[in-house]
């Protein structure tokens, strides 16, 4: 399947994350690479959205949006402050 | 940073306006758009008569506070919600839009860089907006657009672009079929076509990619043979369905 990149989660975090979601930082729990969300691979739109670390592919975040509701399972992300 | 709150606004159309067979300009009205920066996107949502939902991400060409919208949509031929917007979408009708969207891929006037902009194919719009950006703020950043696209006839706002040229030059790419007396013969991008016709790394340039993901990859890993470094990439990948 071919992926996008973590710009596409502009709209669908929006709701989670108290800034741009696009610019928040976070780091991979399994290679330690870090990295803004808009450098993430993301597979799945617009279904849904799993979010893949540029790194080392590992799942880092899965983010459903469901009749208006919005739904984030970590995986394997430390979130930092924002660039 | 702190961003304009983002909400669903409803958005009426009221200017379209053909760019290729393939390509419309879609201006929507929307009352209470906070304006946007040049490269955020939008979700656009349609809403079926049965109360079926589709949802699809589409750049913003225009920049600033205005309420008006202008959306550049590609018809993608497997494409559930593309085709209805370039075909059918009429003067009128009404959208639902979420945004201004993005803060990764945008360029600011106060950005004190050298800007390379690159696009491949639709990947074009919100780097024109970036030039937009540059002609509004009167900018003397320089900032310049390498451009591929497949034939003559797949470019979008070439009129516009070329008006442009001597502020922020644009350098043309074709991949499939090349105008009546080009010198270069029609195909990919190389590594020593991306190294003439971008800013080389000593310049220390932001530079933005945009376009369909193996288009993305393949300009980004040649940005950084060429020395440039992965920070200064910024990159924004599209397709689906």
């Amino acid at each position: 399947m071919q992926h996008l990149d973590g710009n596409v989660l502009a709209g669908p975090a929006s709701e989670l994350f108290p800034s741009e979601p696009t610019t928040t930082r976070g780091q991979c729990l399994s290679c330690s690479d870090i990295a803004t969300l808009a450098q993430a691979m993301v597979y799945g739109a617009p279904m849904g959205y799993v979010v893949r670390c540029r790194g080392c592919d590992g799942v880092l975040v899965v983010i459903t949006e469901h009749d208006g509701q919005t739904t984030v399972n970590m995986h394997s992300l430390r979130l930092l402050s924002e660039l | 940073m702190r961003r304009p709150p983002v909400g669903w606004f409803t958005g009426s159309l009221v200017r379209a306006t053909s760019l290729t067979d393939s390509a419309r300009s879609l201006t929507f009205s929307v009352p209470g758009w906070p304006g946007n920066l040049a490269g955020q996107h939008v979700d656009l949502r349609l809403t079926a008569s049965d109360g079926y939902q589709a949802t699809r991400s589409y750049s913003i060409a225009s920049v600033g506070p205005d309420t008006d919208v202008e959306l550049a949509v590609e018809r993608l031929p497997d494409g559930e919600v593309s085709p209805f917007l370039v075909d059918d979408l009429e003067v009128g009708d009404s959208v639902e839009l979420r945004g201004p969207l993005g803060g990764w891929f945008v360029w600011r006037p106060e950005h004190p860089e050298p800007v390379q902009l690159i696009a491949g194919g639709s990947g074009v719009v919100p780097l024109l907006a970036m030039t937009r950006a540059h002609t509004d703020a009167r900018s003397t950043v320089p900032m310049q657009l390498l451009y591929s696209l497949r034939t003559p006839e797949d470019a979008l706002y070439r009129d516009e672009l070329q008006q442009r040229s001597s502020t922020t030059p644009t350098t043309w790419h074709y991949t499939r079929t090349v105008p009546p007396g080009w010198t270069r013969a029609a195909g990919r991008l190389t590594p020593d076509d991306l190294r003439s016709a971008t800013l080389p790394p000593e310049r220390g340039p932001l530079t933005f990619v945009c376009g369909p993901t193996g288009f993305v990859e393949t300009v980004a890993r040649g940005l950084i043979d060429l020395g440039h470094q992965p920070d200064s990439i910024r990159t924004e990948r599209f397709g689906g369905i």
